[in-house]
């Protein structure tokens, strides 16, 4: 997120030859990279913890995170709970297990939304130019040129209830035009490329050329974003629920869970730490990982 | 020179139209009733809610609204609150503390992050170098609000090395810590592009040239490679001069300082619409505006972009 588009379009190269051998390639720079494996191991880790909280939760003897105790308000950690218990009693490590998967759901949907919609709006773009690309440029222009966090307020203001699924929405809604962007300049760098004119003078339909020989090699540059843009949703999400415009009461989340700590920062600040330092680690997994995947996708990276 | 300005300032225009209409259209499209809400449990009567639909205009198309909007603003008018007080008023007073807020933070990001961003460029390869990215990346992946409250209980609260909230104190001591966290992030970006951007100069032929002729290398270094080094990153803090106005809501609301983020952060908690619009359009228009004003610097800068 930090990068600057130009930047990340100056790293937009075709690869060429054989995509397998390719993608071989780049496994095997890959494997060679500690920093990837661990930021794998990390978020292999949270996967789990979001896919089957309640095998985590139970681990140090409170595993229900709604079973709360006024009576054993905002116990330091330590005794029963090893992370203390929040103001209503509730055990901290029970909310940080179950809250992993609200963060996680609207990192990964929104940012799928966005790649979806940004796949197909930047390729026709990239590829076929012309009018289309004009009226793409113009409202990527718009959506860019505005704070993505004021506009997802807004929005949000006016939305009633919200899930997971109505804030990765909203964040989708103002987060495809950064990706389409992307995608157009990397179809447009391969669209002249040797091998797709050879494609096109051997006569295969569009639908064809772009799938088989556009798309595998413009998208390397766009996933390594996209792995970097899961990191900047949750962020976002947390933030927003911070603020009190993400999810609301009943969902169990990490924002929620640093909103309702933050008014008792003074006498309880262990309320506020384990959410805080799983929040910054699942983000800065997911940084990490995408700037690994932009250095090894990057094939002047890769000599 | 003239035309660049120009169409620039078209560009503005489109921008500003289409960010407008976009909030406006999201929030007159989705379900909820803000008239609903100003009765609280109580439901209001169905008189009082024609009425008040009347008052505000809600009663009208959506896009004859907008207009209405439109005009206002050109006349400096951003809306009314539910209060029946003007939004501009209930910013006004509130915009000193939030320019000063986010220049502070400018501050600190232009003077840490391109010093950083030197260092690690000119030591490109060694361990300062490694340090300062992986620096970097911990600090943009701390979510601002975290780093905030932080921030308040370990700098504010425990070593009471800053003040823990509130303006009291005046400039600079109760703004250093605040403007601090909103910087961090943008502080990151600053460093790194300056780091990568520092790097690609040291190769250029120009300064190969400079150092054959025997210039110092503090003057190389000092006065040609910063300047070269400087546009990219300029524009960058340009835009982020925008991302900081919209960084003050969370940092403001946890600080309890009296900006116009403050005023958004209760704006929201209170669910009031045209206070949420207004504000955040006026927050826009001085994104917009900086962003203009950075680009056109620029290109006093930079004579490719001038002669373009």
């Amino acid at each position: 997120m930090s990068e600057p588009l130009t930047e990340s379009l100056a790293a937009v190269t075709p690869t060429d030859g054989v995509a397998p051998a390719a993608r071989r390639g780049v496994w095997r720079t890959l494997r060679r990279r500690p920093l990837f494996w661990v930021a794998a191991a990390v978020l292999t880790v949270l996967a789990l913890v979001a896919l089957v909280p309640s095998a985590f939760a139970g681990w140090f003897g409170h595993p229900d995170p709604r079973a709360c105790d006024l009576a054993a308000s905002a116990l330091p950690p330590g005794g029963g709970h090893v992370l203390g218990t929040d103001v209503q009693g509730c055990d901290v490590w029970a909310n940080v297990v179950f809250g992993t998967r609200a963060s996680l759901t609207v990192g990964l949907l929104c940012t799928a939304l966005a790649l979806a919609v940004a796949l197909v709006v930047g390729t026709l773009a990239g590829y076929y130019g012309g009018f289309l690309d004009r009226v793409v440029a113009r409202l990527t222009d718009v959506f860019l040129g505005f704070p993505f966090l004021l506009g997802a307020v807004v929005v949000l203001t006016s939305v009633g209830t919200r899930s997971a699924v109505t804030v990765a929405l909203v964040l989708a809604l103002f987060s495809w035009p950064t990706m389409a962007r992307l995608v157009r300049g990397s179809v447009r760098t391969v669209r002249d490329a040797p091998y797709v004119e050879a494609a096109r003078a051997m006569g295969l339909p569009d639908r064809r050329i772009i799938a088989r020989y556009v798309l595998p090699n413009a998208l390397g540059p766009v996933l390594a974003v996209a792995t970097t843009m899961v990191g900047g949703v949750i962020v976002a999400e947390s933030t927003l629920t911070f603020l009190g415009l993400g999810l609301n009461a009943p969902s169990i989340s990490w924002g929620l869970q640093l909103s309702s700590a933050q008014s008792f920062f003074q006498t309880s600040p262990h309320m506020l730490v384990a959410p805080g330092v799983v929040l910054t680690i699942t983000v800065l997994a997911m940084i990490t990982l995408g700037d690994v995947l932009r250095d090894v996708l990057d094939p002047r990276g890769r000599s | 020179m003239t035309r660049r300005v120009t169409r620039r300032l078209v560009d503005l225009v489109v921008v500003f139209l289409g960010v407008t209409l976009i909030i406006y259209l999201m929030v007159f499209a989705l379900p909820g009733d803000p008239i609903a809400a100003l009765g609280g449990d109580r439901p209001l009567a169905p008189n009082v809610v024609a009425e008040l639909r009347e008052r505000y205009h809600l009663d009208e198309p959506v896009l004859q609204q907008y207009l209405r909007y439109l005009g206002g603003l050109l006349q400096g008018d951003l809306g009314t609150t539910f209060q029946g007080q003007s939004v501009a008023d209930r910013t006004a007073l509130r915009w000193p503390v939030t320019i000063t807020l986010a220049l502070t933070a400018w501050g600190i990001e232009v003077l840490l992050g391109v010093l950083l961003g030197l260092v690690a460029g000119l030591r490109a390869g060694t361990v300062s170098d490694r340090l300062i990215l992986a620096g970097t990346v911990v600090a943009t992946s701390i979510p601002v609000f975290v780093l905030a409250v932080s921030a308040q209980l370990w700098l504010g609260v425990r070593l009471s090395w800053f003040p823990v909230a509130g303006t009291g104190e005046g400039w600079p001591t109760a703004y250093l810590l605040p403007a601090a966290v909103i910087a961090v992030f943008g502080l990151a970006s600053v460093a790194r592009l300056m780091r990568g951007s520092v790097v690609d100069t040291l190769r250029t032929d120009f300064v190969r040239a400079l150092r054959a002729k025997g210039l110092r290398e503090r003057q190389v270094v000092g006065v040609h490679v910063m300047r070269s080094s400087a546009i990219p990153v300029l524009t960058f803090l340009a835009i982020d001069l925008g991302y900081l106005l919209g960084g003050t809501v969370v940092v403001e609301g946890v600080f309890n300082l009296p900006g116009v983020g403050q005023l958004l952060f209760q704006a929201i908690r209170a669910h009031e619409g045209p206070t949420i619009v207004g504000v955040s359009t006026a927050l826009i228009i001085v994104f917009l505006l900086t962003n203009l004003l950075v680009d056109l610097l620029a290109s006093v800068l930079d004579p490719r972009i001038r002669h373009e």
